[in-house]
């Protein structure tokens, strides 16, 4: 089985992406107790812009936060946004890869000129018009992000569908009088998670990137709610005094993007037996 | 091959229409529609706001408002500013040339420096240059662009001062530069990844191995059967990811103040300025629509064995 220990030993990237994204998921729900300082309210005028030292790790921004503890509050956010926005697409995308490879005919011509008309919309752009119609702000970024980028996994799962369509199990479903939507969901949907949740790992990675850059952009999450990309929002002025500000939370989002990123490719090796074979 | 192009010509009209349509109702017809808020926060008197509604044409009913924004795109009429009071058209045009000049340096840094060392770290596989690579692409892929753009910008501006930190210049090679290596890092090392994932591929082929009994060189072999057979996929990544380049443009423009339709789309998000923002968005998917539709036509010029009947 490719799951075995041995076999995810063997996939260095496997195991550095969840050390990292483990590390990251910690730091969020312990974020009360790890940050030095409270991330929005002990601003201190006199402390504005301090250089990393040992009182502020990382430095202090231009209210005179600690960004150590406002880098950790961060996770919290991007977490959020992340799972539950790709949890938002891959519900989407499933049903409707689902739908449309098993029924076939029209609803799949239709969905599927749907899902064209949407990779034909750069993701960002998409989500930049979602946010000019809504406003910024945590909740819309979620809708945004949510409702946008769901194209990917429904085509993904349409043409696993179509392939698992012709299996022997799905035959014996069917010659058991199983219900379409029985066979659909509980059949063959099981059997064809594993290239979608490689995906969905993918895409987590993904809506963090598109989060930190509407909140860089000013038009996501609000300060003073402390959001990675937020905090790099007004750095670009203060590179010359107080580089340190532009550093750490672009840190915090490569460092969370790449282990999502490594997990998702070390999954998709352990999963595809082409690739074990070869190695 | 002619019929082809003709009717995939046709079939862009559709996925416009599509498109448009979406978009026109994000933007004028939701509750909370950015066009009613024009003025931003100032509360406006009833009759100023209906003044301006029946200047802009948006006190007519949806329908009528839809047609003649399709009617208007046709002749490449994108409508009149609510700020400026200048036509769309010729905002876009004087920001168009800055967008595509910083689109077409970050493709070509990313195809030249990409393509071939994921060519180059396929055909080495397992060697430490292979690896170091590799590394570097799955990094670039997971930067964000804001990120490494303050990073670089720190780098070459603060530190080294050989280049300007951010701003068009005269449209000088320097003030380029930052904002096109910017913006070409991620599509550099996604293309570094497909590259690799494809000649890896190719490489295990039956061919290659006939092409290597027959005493051939490796050197022609790697230039001109791996390549040749590699190049459908990275055309393909080329066409599907020059998407997300084009929507990355809005960051880095911002970051860079670059004036480009990405940092007018902004601008105009922020001023309310729907007929400006709905422009540029209808922009940059036309010009993402357009080099698919060139990569489609060059397949055929790259593989023979695809036929278009």
């Amino acid at each position: 089985m490719s799951f075995s220990w041995k076999n995810i030993k063997r996939r260095t990237n496997l195991l550095i992406g969840s050390a990292l994204v483990m590390f990251v998921a910690g730091m969020a729900v312990f974020a009360p107790l790890l940050a030095p300082y409270h991330p929005t309210e002990d601003a201190n005028i006199l402390y504005s812009e301090e250089p990393p030292c040992e009182q502020f790790w990382f430095g202090t921004d231009i209210q005179g936060r600690d960004i150590l503890s406002r880098v950790i509050y961060g996770s919290r956010i991007s977490l959020s946004v992340g799972l539950f926005t790709q949890f938002m697409n891959s519900v989407i995308g499933i049903f409707m890869g689902l739908m449309a490879g098993y029924f076939g005919k029209w609803i799949d011509d239709l969905i599927m000129s749907i899902t064209n008309i949407l990779l034909s919309i750069p993701t960002l752009v998409f989500a930049l018009a979602v946010m000019a119609l809504m406003g910024p702000g945590l909740i819309n970024v979620f809708i945004a992000l949510g409702v946008t980028n769901w194209s990917y996994t429904c085509r993904l799962t349409r043409s696993q569908v179509l392939s698992a369509k012709r299996l022997n199990y799905v035959m014996a479903a069917r010659a058991l009088g199983y219900g379409k939507f029985r066979i659909m969901f509980n059949q063959i949907l099981p059997n064809i998670m594993g290239p979608i949740l490689v995906i969905s790992t993918l895409g987590v990675a993904g809506a963090i990137l598109l989060e930190a850059a509407l909140s860089f952009l000013g038009l996501g999450v609000q300060p003073p709610t402390p959001s990675w990309g937020g905090m790099l929002a007004g750095a670009r002025e203060k590179l010359f005094t107080a580089p340190w500000i532009s550093i750490y939370p672009g840190m915090a989002i490569f460092l969370t993007v790449l282990g999502l990123n490594l997990f998702g490719d070390g999954l998709r090796d352990l999963l595809d037996p082409h690739i074990t074979q070869q190695k | 091959m002619f019929a082809f192009i003709i009717r995939r010509i046709l079939q862009f009209i559709p996925t416009v229409i599509g498109i448009s349509f979406i978009m026109f109702v994000l933007l004028n017809v939701l509750p909370g529609s950015a066009a009613l808020m024009t003025g931003g926060k100032e509360i406006l008197s009833p009759e100023i706001v209906k003044k301006l509604e029946k200047k802009w044409g948006l006190d007519k009913p949806f329908h009528v408002r839809y047609l003649n924004y399709m009617v208007g795109l046709a002749k490449g009429d994108l409508g009149t500013s609510f700020i400026r009071g200048d036509k769309v058209r010729d905002i876009i045009g004087n920001r168009l040339w800055p967008t595509l000049k910083l689109a077409v340096a970050a493709l070509a840094i990313a195809c030249f420096i990409g393509i071939p060392l994921g060519f180059y770290s396929a055909v080495k596989q397992g060697t430490w240059v292979d690896t170091v690579t590799m590394v570097g692409a799955v990094s670039g892929v997971s930067m964000p662009q804001f990120w490494s753009a303050l990073l670089l910008m720190y780098l070459f501006s603060v530190v080294l001062r050989w280049l300007p930190t951010f701003g068009y210049g005269n449209g000088d090679l320097k003030n380029l530069i930052l904002p096109a290596v910017t913006l070409g890092i991620g599509y550099m090392a996604l293309l570094a990844r497909t590259t690799r994932a494809a000649v890896v591929e190719v490489l295990s082929q039956d061919y290659i191995r006939t092409a290597h009994a027959k005493g051939l060189s490796v050197l022609f072999i790697n230039g001109k059967h791996v390549f040749r057979n590699t190049m459908v996929l990275i055309l393909t990544t080329i066409g599907m990811q020059f998407g997300s380049l084009m929507g990355e443009t809005v960051v880095v423009e911002t970051v860079f103040s670059w004036p480009g339709i990405g940092s007018l789309m902004v601008d105009s998000i922020f001023l309310r300025d729907t007929p400006v923002t709905q422009g540029c968005i209808m922009l940059i998917i036309f010009v993402f629509m357009s080099v698919n539709l060139s990569v489609d036509i060059l397949y055929s010029v790259v593989d023979p064995r695809i036929r278009y009947d």
